[in-house]
């Protein structure tokens, strides 16, 4: 039976606190405002977010994707009203400890449907798509430095190269293991005295090397594996001179066609890395916000090949020792035809910014207002607290 | 940058060493041009390779069973398609025509094979600016192998689409990417059915579950990333439109369908009775033809759309002026593109004839496939192992025919020049230097950026302690990386 909730009230679950969040004691005294941790995952290709957490107890859910409904039973709820899809076991075991909460219906301020005007919103944290050159990100990695005296915290991109959330002008250095034997050290040497002479290649060559050292033996080859992949981002960010933000992406989203088996397998991977990263960040997962993102989501209805086709509104996850979980925040817009957005996508009622802004401004003592003026300028729209302890 | 220097490595792929003895052309621009008379679209590489394309539809059906049987005895299903030798012993190979059987098994060695071909090509060609516009278009109609399917198709893309049509007309180049059984199969065309085509009213009638439906991938993607550009002035209502008229273009060896296919040029198929019928709009206009030529007629339109000429000038400046292009020279490559009504060769001599592009300070941070093509140029590795080239791609990032999306591998710094990225060449340029005769390094130095070595670089390669040394130090010199 659909439990009668109000259409325009934020689903709470039934326990604000889990109850397991008030049995696991916090460090008491958490480390500096400075220790802590972001881990900012950016789903590319659009992760359909009514496939990530189903609104099953909407009547609409069922006319309008029946064919997924196997996939649901038996599945964790989230505040009774949604299903946490069955291949994220990880994220819904925190979920349960209430150290993880999703949000619905959510999107950035993006209303056509390019993932590449999408990702280029989401990840610049501007109005226009290609109308700022830098990432939000880094632009909070300069706002903390401002904060701290100067001194931004370390920042990683968990990949060969620096993605766009993160380029900008406060320094951020990238790594991923590779099965290229490393170069000899004396080889190493004249490179480096090689580029002392070139601005650019001198301080990519700087930042690589600070964390090559810090990577040392990760035995991996490559990202391919999730779990592996997870527990390397948390190796680079546990200890006291890691990085503080770090971000990393993940593919396979892009469900047009036989969605049901492409989802699970994108969604296992997910999982498997977020998973692995909260394991082995050990004690500092008490100071960890991870928060996962997609560019859009997608149709409401299947399309003719049993895929989706690029949407509007989907999920959200933010997870982590300061989270507030065991919730989903959704101002639920519903499934009615005349809900749809467009008349095929999920609506969009919350600002995607609004939970990046509110949520690392409570989780790095940030001014909520200045967060949001310098990540995504030119908002009218509110940042959200509460995701995070303070 | 010497002008010199800027034809051999802005416009091409370096300076080939082992030919390097032969007379450089007096007046670089001109160099360049001569180029285009000589540009063979089917180097010995290319013609000489034993084509698999051709059984796209029953390969895909081969994966699919594969993977239901997979995911049916509960073991999770990795993200692409190695075939295993434990799916090879019996099951839905048992019974199969032995080619079948062949291609199937035999996809990522082909895939290798072809990605091989594909470098050694580059590598050894002596019009190495044609091959740039070869793999400029290649990336702008970008397919993936990541696609269950594609491995014996994404090359045949290249090589058959791409390649004949490089210096001749933007629409057939347009026509036959997008209609190409690579894309049909990445952008899900190919399962993609009228609603009211006779297929689907036959399903609806039999109601057995075989309804299939629409799917708007490739129309929204040729719109968006191949001819207008997403700010060309297209509406959803022009996406769901020109799917419409998309239905019926499909991949050859479907079973249930085979049988009504139409051959299409290209390696494509038409099957009618999956056609949506009637006339379509799109931006605007009217498409009454039906069957096949519905398609072409709009792809045809397309490609002489103002917003498509505006989108094409601008990748192009980009590619070889510099990351914010020119806006002059994007007017100019867009007025030549509308006034020879998109002529590829033509607007390849615009280029080399506009000051913008001759810009003294470098424009560009070779991406990885250029850095290795030009390092094995400059190095003389003319037939590196096929297990080598796939693996030093994959390291440094750019494989050919894989890139994340259908937009193709970014053209743009950022996306390149990162910390990491920039230690993986450095350690693959160590091993092969380590692996060829160094030679005179200096005079390799000089003449691969003749008038454009820095005192710097220079500096550093004669203080190196031996001549592989000096020459691990080249190709990682901020001359190898930038153009």
């Amino acid at each position: 039976m659909p439990s009668p909730i109000d259409r325009r009230s934020m689903l709470a679950g039934s326990l604000a606190l889990g109850s397991a969040s008030l049995a696991l004691p916090r460090m008491a005294f958490a480390r500096a405002a400075g220790a802590r941790n972001l881990l900012f995952v950016l789903l590319r290709g659009a992760a359909d977010g009514m496939a990530m957490l189903a609104p099953v107890e909407d009547p609409g859910f069922a006319a309008l994707r029946e064919n997924a409904l196997p996939d649901y039973a038996g599945a964790p709820r989230a505040s009774g009203f949604f299903a946490i899809h069955p291949a994220l076991v990880e994220i819904a075991a925190a979920h349960d400890r209430g150290e993880a909460l999703f949000v619905h219906a959510t999107a950035t301020g993006y209303r056509e449907r390019s993932h590449f005007e999408g990702q280029n919103l989401l990840e610049t944290g501007g109005q226009r798509p290609y109308g700022l050159a830098d990432g939000w990100l880094n632009r909070l990695v300069g706002l903390i430095g401002e904060r701290d005296a100067g001194t931004p915290p370390r920042a990683l991109a968990v990949a060969p190269t620096i993605p766009l959330a993160l380029r900008g002008a406060a320094p951020v250095s990238s790594y991923a293991p590779s099965a290229l034997p490393q170069a000899s050290g004396d080889f190493m040497d004249r490179v480096a005295r090689l580029y002392e002479g070139d601005a650019q290649f001198h301080a990519l060559w700087s930042k690589a090397m600070e964390t090559r050292a810090m990577a040392q033996d990760d035995g991996l080859k490559s990202l391919r594996n999730a779990k592996a992949a997870g527990e390397l981002a948390a190796s680079l960010m546990r200890s006291e001179d890691g990085a503080r933000i770090a971000m990393i992406e993940l593919g396979g989203w892009d469900s047009h066609a036989n969605q049901s088996g492409q989802f699970a397998r994108a969604a296992r991977q997910l999982d498997a890395l977020v998973g692995a990263y909260g394991s082995a960040m050990g004690s500092a997962w008490n100071d960890t916000l991870v928060l996962v993102t997609t560019e859009f989501g997608r149709t409401a209805r299947f399309n003719g090949t049993g895929g989706t086709d690029h949407g509007t509104a989907g999920a959200a996850i933010a997870m982590g020792g300061t989270v507030m979980g065991r919730r989903v925040i959704a101002d639920w817009p519903g499934l009615t035809e005349g809900a749809l957005f467009g008349g095929r996508d999920l609506a969009p009622t919350t600002a995607l910014e609004s939970v990046l802004a509110g949520s690392v401004a409570d989780h790095f003592g940030l001014d909520r207002k200045l967060a949001m003026t310098r990540l995504f300028p030119g908002r009218a729209a509110t940042p959200i607290t509460g995701i995070v302890r303070g | 940058m010497s002008r010199h220097s800027i034809a051999l490595n802005r416009f091409g792929y370096g300076l080939r060493w082992r030919s390097a003895a032969a007379r450089q052309p007096r007046d670089p621009e001109s160099g360049l041009l001569a180029q285009m008379d000589r540009f063979d679209p089917a180097p010995p590489l290319v013609s000489g390779r034993e084509d698999t394309s051709g059984e796209a539809g029953e390969i895909l059906e081969l994966i699919r069973r594969n993977r239901m049987m997979r995911e049916g005895s509960g073991k999770a299903a990795g993200a692409m398609v190695e075939p295993t030798n434990r799916t090879a012993m019996g099951g839905p190979l048992a019974n199969l025509p032995p080619e079948i059987r062949r291609s199937y098994l035999d996809a990522g060695r082909i895939l290798r094979r072809d990605i091989a071909i594909r470098v050694n090509t580059a590598v050894r060609s002596d019009t190495p600016f044609i091959e740039r516009l070869v793999h400029f278009w290649s990336n702008h109609f970008s397919v993936s192998a990541g696609k269950p399917g594609t491995q014996h198709q994404v090359a045949n893309h290249e090589f058959a689409a791409i390649r004949p049509h490089v210096l001749g007309r933007f629409a057939d180049m347009l026509k036959a990417a997008v209609l190409h059984p690579a894309m049909l199969l990445y952008l899900d065309q190919f399962q993609s059915v009228g609603p009211n085509s006779p297929f689907q009213q036959h399903a609806r009638r039999r109601g057995n579950g075989r309804e299939r439906g629409l799917n708007e991938n490739l129309a929204r993607e040729v719109l968006e990333l191949h001819t207008l550009g997403v700010d060309g002035g297209y509406a959803q209502s022009d996406v769901t439109e020109f799917a419409r008229a998309l239905t019926g273009w499909t991949i050859s060896g479907l079973k249930r369908i085979d049988r009504f296919a139409e051959p299409q040029p290209g390696g494509a198929s038409f099957v009618a009775f999956a056609h949506e019928p009637g006339t379509r709009r799109i931006m605007g206009k009217s498409y009454s033809g039906s069957g096949p030529r519905q398609a072409l007629a709009v792809l045809d339109d397309l490609a002489r759309h103002p917003a498509t000429a505006r989108f094409v000038a601008t990748k192009l400046a980009r590619h070889f002026a510099g990351d914010e292009p020119p806006a002059t020279l994007v007017s100019r490559l867009e007025r030549d593109f509308l006034e020879t009504g998109g002529d590829c060769a033509s607007l390849a001599r615009t280029l080399v004839a506009s000051p913008e592009a001759w810009t003294d300070e470098p424009v560009k941070y070779r991406t990885p496939f250029e850095w290795l093509v030009s390092v094995l140029r400059l190095t003389g590795v003319e037939n590196l192992d096929e297990r080598r080239v796939a693996g030093a791609l994959r390291e440094l990032g750019q494989v050919p025919w894989r890139a994340p999306s259908p937009a193709g591998y970014d053209d743009l710094e950022g996306s390149w020049a990162g910390p990491d990225a920039l230690v993986r060449r450095v350690e693959l340029a160590e091993r092969i230097a380590r692996n060829v005769p160094s030679g005179d390094v200096m005079a390799r130095a000089e003449a691969a950026f003749p008038g454009a070595l820095s005192d710097n670089t220079r500096t550093w390669l004669s203080r190196a302690e031996s001549g592989t040394q000096a020459l691990g130090l080249l190709l990682v010199a901020p001359e190898m990386m930038r153009r």
